[in-house]
């Protein structure tokens, strides 16, 4: 295939990934392989107690460790203590009181990390133990201890839409529960701390926003932010982990200290504390309809634990609640949502980021209306299907592509899986797989559907503009574009796309994408799918303005072949792309919050050892609405992906909290996946260009995480004909003994 | 705590031996993958390493007469290609972990590890196999249930090594089944084994992850051998005998709540595992394979 100018490996394309062969061989070098020759090696000291006041710290026998070059605590914090993404209340070392089990309260710096490990147990820390708060509802008890000084509630909107008393025939009502899923890069928390001589600091980290980190690093270490500069360095995976701040200061405290590069790397143990993760949720609905089937009412609460920090909560809880009456038209409702404070580990932002607690919610109910008003599934789903030009409960008129139906009916019309004989296949494909548990006793399958949606970008009123720099010069070879923004490459792809960006609009093949870092202005965070569109857009714009002045110094109206006698000297051009404005909810919740949806539908089959609750899911389906596909292999990719993290939250991923501290910290115990868990995925692509976004393009992360639990849940309940409101669902649960 | 760590590197299990002796709290290290994730989360932090890799005597397996030895470093991996006879121990070893982990993995330390969750364990104490210990002076051999004395406790002296197990080559069928959240690379939520020893008219069950150390089920042991028509694999079985097998086995399970699962799921998945594992083995047994 070519391009217009005939340059292969522009968009639309399958394109292999640029950084494809360099992981596939182990030549790529992840934040966890930094190097430098005489560098320290940080470590944390961390509060095993969820709740408790610090009396006294020893460092004494820590310092005479050996290697050791410092142990820093609160005090030594040079500038602000407390850093955050949206209010800057988490302590960058804690001090006085702390509020979660894994909360880091001291920092060691040593030759060896053998010998920071060993210093940091020795380490005394007196602590007052206090009782944890781990409840939510507990929480929002009005003789709860504070956590903080505004209370235990982070933050609490309501949406108020038409008349949320109307009246309606059938009323279908439920409570809904999700568990703390962990996003689970492969890739733990690493970086490398450099002093600077101009008495800065060079930090190269794995992150999902530079300046955003940027932003909270600098205040801390009571610098000006010119001399704090981060450097990307190679991301194993986020998924939502990434965005909160979590050894970058500590690193950069340390090599300030002591004048010596420092490395902290986090074990698979220390991710699990040192990261936020998913809000478990608690969620009631109630829906009115008419007796056929078309919504007239929903009523919501939800309740999301945030843990013991702000973190990306307000967000989450605003995405949940304002999504919580699904990708449907509906005339009235009254959705409440609240996320709360407690001793529980800090919660923020994964994949879905709200919007997949929700639709677990809302699809059940679907389902039960489905049952009370005698239609199927996709029937009533169909019925109230959301479409281009109608109103959210915001009032947000949705204006971009909605395509709620199409993507429900080719759902439902993908190819189903065969059916299998119970006796006669593959033992490792019976529920229970590796385990021999089964010879085909006591199997049945179920299907279950859900529709979904999500917001694209950042929401109510946030500007998370990006910027991009484009050269346009000649070598050699021939033609060469450069590229640089501050743009993460998380493992989604984003390299390859900007690269197939230059090419379809330059014309040119050789492309280059250098090392994103701060010099270069924000791109803004590669998270809440939006890094297609916004930096995508950005290497477009600046792209286009390369192109003017090549057909400029040509004369031409089309880009010159052989280009090379316009580039001397080489072309450049700095632009930044912006979203459309969004603005913030009133009291009532009305208002115009979101920038872009992308819906998605999902059909899941399964089949459940009825005996055992043992369950393999066989196939899942997923239509989505990508806008356009600008490398389809990536979108189907990413759906691939997307269900996988959904099907971990439908049947094994939990973080276990006993009083406030995780039990299974570690793959051991912590389950994902396996290739014998996820089945093959059947990925349609539904493509409506969205007017508003380079190339129609929508962003792809995150529909398929959505809605894949609530289908994979719906599925079981069609095999069981059990209630399961809570995902993951347990074996026990799906054979009733809880 | 010392940075430092002597290894051992042995090449004949006479040399093992010597280190072991004048080593005793150096730890040996078969496939490693208890060993090194006890020590990268730092519960372990032994004085030395006895590297038992490189023996050639501990990689065998052989019969001899009516009976089987497996060296105590024979891997997973090798059990699944060498050893189809032993149906039970090749299902409990094709579900131990990943690819990678059976590649390492041995049976051997299994036995080390002594964990209630050793998928190895429930098959050895259905053979009725025993634990072939060795030190400078000499050898013994332990009946498993003396081995394993408790959750992560052997009955092995410091200065011994595992040298392997050996049981009694069983005539009839048997099979492993182990329940885990996870359709592979899972910790045993529950974990059995039925053998039927047509020689000696017995029917034995051993259940894994339900209790602190490996537990047979004599009760229902003893109930099912005195039902079977021993000299007829034909007779039929009621469901109403198979279901009261599978009930006795679920009460000898003495579980606990955990991260992995409750006490009340466990005992449950005791006894639906042993009405199948029965109900296969019945199978089998009227096939003639085993007379
Ligand atoms: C990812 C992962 C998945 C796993 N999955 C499973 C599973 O599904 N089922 C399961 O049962 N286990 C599982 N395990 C645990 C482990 O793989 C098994 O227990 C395995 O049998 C240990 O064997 P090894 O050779 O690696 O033992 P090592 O780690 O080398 O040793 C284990 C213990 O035995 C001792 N030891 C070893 N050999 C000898 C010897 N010859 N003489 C004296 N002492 C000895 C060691 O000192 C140590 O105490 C898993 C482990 C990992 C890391």
């Amino acid at each position: 295939m070519k391009t217009k100018t005939g340059v292969r490996g522009g968009i639309g394309q399958s394109v292999r990934r640029v950084d494809g062969v360099p992981k596939v061989k182990g030549e790529f070098e992840y934040a966890s392989d930094l190097r430098r020759d005489g560098m320290l090696w940080g470590e944390t000291v961390r509060s095993p107690h969820p709740h408790a006041r610090i009396k006294a710290i020893d460092i004494r026998a820590a310092l005479e460790s050996p290697g050791v070059r410092a142990v820093l605590l609160a005090g030594d914090v040079p500038g602000k203590k407390t850093y955050g993404l949206d209010a800057q209340d988490q302590p960058v070392l804690a001090w006085d009181v702390v509020r979660f089990a894994g909360e880091p309260v001291a920092l060691v710096a040593a030759e060896q990390p053998e010998q920071a490990k060993q210093a940091a147990t020795k380490i005394v820390v007196d602590y007052e133990v206090l009782s944890p708060v781990t409840e939510m509802e507990a929480a929002l008890q009005a003789d709860a201890p504070k956590l903080h000084p505004q209370g235990n509630v982070v933050r609490q909107l309501r949406v108020i839409h038409g008349d949320p008393e109307a009246e309606a025939e059938v009323w279908v009502e439920g409570t809904y529960e999700t568990g703390m899923q962990d996003q689970a890069p492969l890739g733990p928390e690493a970086g490398l701390a450099v002093p600077a001589e101009d008495g800065g600091v060079d930090l190269y980290i794995a992150t999902q926003w530079l300046h955003a980190d940027l932003e909270q690093i600098a205040p801390c270490l009571n610098l000006p932010p010119e001399k704090v500069r981060l450097n990307l360095s190679g991301v194993g995976g986020a998924f939502g982990a990434r965005e909160d701040v979590s050894m970058q200061i500590h690193a950069c405290m340390l090599a300030l200290r002591t004048q010596r590069p420092v490395k902290i790397a986090y074990g698979r143990q220390e991710s699990f504390y040192g990261h936020v993760h998913r809000h478990p949720s608690r969620i009631w609905m109630r829906h009115g309809a008419t007796r056929d089937g078309k919504l007239i009412n929903v009523q919501a609460k939800l309740l999301v634990d945030g843990g013991a920090y702000t973190s990306t909560s307000p967000a989450v809880i605003g995405n949940a609640t304002t999504f919580a009456a699904g990708p449907y038209a509906v005339p009235n409702a009254r959705l409440e949502g609240t996320a709360v404070f407690t001793n529980n580990p800090p919660c923020g932002a994964m994949r879905g980021f709200g919007a997949v607690q929700a639709c677990f919610a809302y699809e059940a109910q679907m389902d039960k209306l489905a049952r009370a008003v005698n239609l199927h599934p996709i029937e009533v789903r169909l019925k109230n299907a959301l479409k281009t030009g109608d109103v959210l409960p915001t009032g947000q008129r949705v204006t971009g592509a909605a395509p709620v139906r199409d993507l429900l009916s080719r759902c439902a019309a993908l190819p189903m899986p065969p059916a299998e004989s119970p006796l006669d296949r593959d033992r490792m494909l019976i529920p229970g797989g590796a385990g021999n548990v089964g010879h085909g006793e006591a199997l049945t399958r179920g299907v279950g559907f859900a529709a979904g949606y999500k917001n694209l970008a950042y929401s109510e009123g946030f500007d998370d503009s990006s910027e991009a720099w484009v050269r346009l010069s000649v070598d050699q070879e021939g033609p060469l574009a450069e590229v640089k923004t501050a743009a993460v490459d998380v493992g989604q792809g984003l390299d390859t796309i900007v690269t197939q960006v230059v090419r379809t609009e330059l014309g040119v093949q050789r492309v280059l994408v250098r090392q994103p870092d701060t010099a270069i202005g924000s791109a803004g965070s590669s998270s809440a799918s939006r890094q297609t569109m916004m930096t995508g857009g950005a290497v477009q714009l600046a792209c286009q303005a390369v192109r003017d002045e090549v057909l400029r110094r040509a004369g031409t109206s089309i880009i010159p072949d052989p280009l090379d006698e316009y580039l001397r000297p080489p072309i450049e051009a700095t632009r930044v792309f912006r979203h459309r404005r969004t603005g913030k909810l009133d009291a009532d919740g009305q208002g115009d919050p979101h920038v872009s949806f992308a819906f998605g539908a999902a059909r899941a089959v399964v089949e459940v050892d009825t005996e055992l609750g043992l369950v393999r899911v066989v196939q899942l389906a997923v239509s989505q609405d990508v806008g356009r596909a600008l490398n389809p292999q990536s979108v189907r990719g990413q759906i691939e992906g997307g269900s996988a993290q959904g099907l971990g939250l439908a049947l094994m991923e939990e973080i276990e909290l006993k009083d406030g501290k995780i039990r299974n910290a570690s793959f051991t115990d912590y389950l994902l996946p396996t290739i014998l868990d996820m089945p093959p995925v059947v990925s349609d692509l539904v493509e409506e260009p969205e007017p508003g976004l380079p190339y129609g393009a929508k962003g792809v992360g995150e529909p398929s995480t959505v809605v894949v639990p609530a289908a994979i849940v719906a599925a079981l309940r069609a095999a069981t004909g059990r209630e399961l409101p809570r995902a993951p669902v347990k074996p026990d649960e799906l054979v009733g003994i809880r | 705590m010392r940075s430092e760590m002597d290894v051992y590197v042995p090449r004949t299990l006479d040399e093992a031996l010597q280190q072991k002796s004048a080593h005793p709290d150096a730890i040996s290290l078969a496939g490693g993958t208890d060993v090194m994730v006890e020590i990268n989360f730092g519960r372990l932090r032994p004085a030395g390493i006895i590297d038992l890799t490189r023996i050639p005597e501990l990689r065998e397996w052989r019969r001899e007469d009516s009976h089987l030895f497996l060296g105590a470093g024979v891997t997973y991996s090798r059990i699944v290609r060498e050893l189809a006879d032993f149906v039970p121990l090749v299902q409990a070893s094709r579900s131990v972990g990943s690819p990678q982990i059976r590649n390492r993995g041995t049976v051997g330390g299994n036995l080390g590890t002594a964990s209630p969750a050793g998928d190895a364990l429930p098959v050895l104490a259905a053979y009725d196999a025993e634990v072939v210990l060795q030190n400078r002076r000499g050898t013994r051999s332990l009946p498993w249930h003396t081995f394993l004395q408790g959750p992560k406790k052997t009955a092995m002296a410091p200065d011994e090594l595992i040298r392997g197990t050996r049981w009694q080559v069983v005539n009839g069928p048997g099979s492993f089944s182990k329940i885990g959240t996870r359709n592979a690379m899972v910790i045993a939520v529950a974990g059995l084994c039925l053998q039927v020893d047509q020689d000696a008219r017995q029917v034995r069950v051993a259940l894994g992850s339900v209790g602190p150390t490996i537990l047979r089920a004599p009760e229902a042991e003893r109930f099912i051998a005195e039902r079977l028509t021993w000299d007829d694999p034909g007779a039929p079985v009621t469901d109403e005998v198979v279901a009261e097998f599978a009930e006795l086995v679920g009460r000898a399970a003495k579980p606990i709540d955990d991260v992995r699962g409750t006490a009340r799921y466990r005992v449950h998945g005791c006894t639906v595992l042993a009405g199948r594992a029965l109900r296969w083995a019945l199978e089998e047994r009227k096939a003639f394979k085993w007379l």
